[in-house]
């Protein structure tokens, strides 16, 4: 059993420390380790097609993890007051969220938002004073949009969660103390919620940041790390992208542990 | 008192009103949209053109390659899964000692929120001609072709869903109330007995959770059919891929992509049967 055990994290974990190890090779060749270097990172990080579509999906995941943080935790708040049928209707929609395969998503948000853009693109530029009417079109607008969807109720529903196990009594005291509603939510509840928002925002930030396919659809002519990545594996394999893989590990790591570490804390606590 | 009362319903309605705008025109719009598509025709330079037939639908056969991959690699695949991860899930919600118990946890919980894109390319090197085939060439075993096949399909359904199976079993056997095993064992029955009498039984709803997240995933699977099965093994995914972005027939991409779902529906529906059949809940906790 143990030997079995030892097995399958292995196999979950020799690939990735395989691209790690590959990213510090002094070689050209992606699969011939001739000694170590870390001229690969350099190579990456001054690569300029590269940090650009760095800097775009930094900041299509730092925007679509902010406003599912905020519209996420609003609606679990929203959904812990309302009656069972407004409460189904919104399980069942941010469930679909959630369950429904990325591809779906991309393609009805790119089939929605083509049709919403040649309906208002000339509207737009019959109305519009000036000469050159601006154009909406695909890029970073609808990757957050799209990204937010699934984020949003990943949030909700872990806010939701916190909140179930919220301490009842504090709240309960807190308005027998004459608190305004506002200052028992600010200063009981929120404190009490805010691990679990903060690491929906992690989890939020690190799918938004890793995410292809959707983005893949969506993205008009933008470029998001996971579509550069892509790009360059199919025009074959090289060390620079092991460095680029690496860092993105890395980080997405360092997330998902800060936001485990975040909900754990507060279980405990109860 | 009726003014406080409508004051809360309207702090209510603010609450959900952003995520309600969002889930409509991000969600159930997109969705009229495609069903609309899907009836309609493909215009002549691509795209669509608006018409009401079920032409789209009977041409489904068109990609039948792409649904029968899909259809059948996916419970195979989500199969697989579930026979390495079961092990996996019972190590470490009943066998493994308490304080590491959470650290291997995390372990299981990491790949899974890590790129699938990165983790899925890692074996494009082993599998590749440098990786595995030209060790075993070593070995005497010459022109060993792994990556491209549906083999090397399945291994990377297996690595890349493994957590996503993990997770429902663990959680079900982890709430099992382990004074049944007791009960049972004092009872007489065999270790062998207890476990298919009681464990097995109870973790049914994590297990039908866990496939039924991973079917419905792989049905929608593009990354790891086209880095491992090399345009020889294509998804339902890659005919989607294919026609909205190259081909650009929209309208047919629409009736695959509603078919997909409806697939999908399906796939959750009968879950759905199945473990309620054997009661419990069915709650999944991603993280």
């Amino acid at each position: 059993m143990r030997a079995f055990i030892v097995a399958v994290f292995a196999f979950l974990y020799l690939p990735i420390a395989l691209v790690v190890l590959f990213s510090f090779n002094a070689g050209r060749h992606a699969s011939e380790l001739t000694g170590l270097s870390t001229q690969w990172y350099g190579k990456a990080l001054s690569n300029p097609f590269l940090i650009e579509a760095l800097k775009n999906s930094l900041f299509i995941a730092t925007t679509s993890a902010f406003l599912a943080a905020v519209i996420g935790t609003a609606a679990a708040l929203g959904l812990a007051r309302v009656g069972l049928r407004t409460r189904a209707i919104f399980d069942a929609l941010l469930g679909a969220a959630i369950v429904v395969p990325g591809v779906v998503i991309g393609i009805a948000t790119l089939v929605a938002l083509v049709q919403l853009f040649g309906a208002v693109n000339p509207v737009l530029a019959s109305i519009w004073p000036g000469d050159t009417a601006p154009r909406l079109a695909l890029g970073y607008g609808s990757i957050i949009a799209a990204h937010g969807l699934f984020s949003m109720a990943l949030v909700s529903m872990i806010v939701r969660t916190r909140l179930a196990t919220l301490d009842r009594s504090l709240v309960e005291a807190s308005s027998d103390l004459y608190a305004t509603p506002f200052t028992t939510f600010r200063s009981i509840v929120l404190p009490q919620v805010m691990p679990a928002i903060v690491a929906g925002f992690l989890l939020a930030f690190t799918f938004s940041f890793d995410d292809f396919i959707v983005a893949f659809f969506v993205a008009g002519s933008q470029t998001t790390l996971p579509i550069y990545v892509f790009a360059s594996i199919r025009r074959g394999v090289t060390p620079e992208i092991n460095a680029i893989a690496t860092l993105v590990l890395c980080a997405s790591v360092l997330m998902v542990l800060l936001a485990q570490l975040l909900l754990r804390k507060r279980t405990r606590s109860h | 008192m009726l003014a406080s009362q409508f004051r809360s319903k309207l702090l209510t309605a603010l609450l959900l009103a952003p995520a309600g705008a969002w889930l409509f025109v991000f969600l159930v719009l997109p969705f009229i949209a495609i069903i609309v598509f899907s009836v309609g025709e493909r215009a002549p330079e691509g795209g669509y053109q608006a018409a009401l037939t079920m032409a789209q639908y009977a041409n489904l056969p068109a990609r039948a390659a792409a649904f029968w991959n899909t259809l059948i690699l996916a419970p195979i695949g989500a199969l697989a899964c579930l026979l390495v991860a079961y092990p996996v899930a019972y190590y470490l919600a009943l066998k493994a000692p308490e304080r590491w118990r959470l650290i291997l946890l995390a372990l299981i919980v990491i790949p899974f929120w890590t790129s699938l894109l990165m983790r899925t390319y890692a074996w494009m090197y082993i599998l590749g001609g440098r990786g595995i085939p030209a060790l075993l060439a070593y070995a005497g075993i010459e022109d060993l072709r792994l990556i491209n096949t549906p083999g090397a399909v399945l291994l990377g359904i297996v690595y890349g869903y493994l957590p996503l199976m993990i997770l429902p079993i663990y959680v079900s056997l982890e709430r099992l109330d382990r004074r049944l095993l007791e009960a049972s064992a004092d009872l007489g029955a065999t270790p062998i007995s207890t476990f298919f009498g009681v464990t097995f039984r109870l973790s049914l709803p994590g297990m039908t959770t866990g496939f039924s997240l991973v079917m419905i995933l792989l049905l929608g699977e593009y990354l790891i059919p086209t880095l491992l099965g090399g345009g020889k093994v294509f998804f339902i995914g890659n005919a989607l891929v294919d026609l909205f972005l190259q081909s650009r027939n929209w309208p047919f991409g629409s009736a695959i992509a509603v078919t997909l779902v409806l697939v999908s529906v399906v796939v959750l529906f009968i879950a759905n049967r199945v473990s309620a059949r054997f009661s419990g809940t069915r709650q999944v906790d991603l993280i």
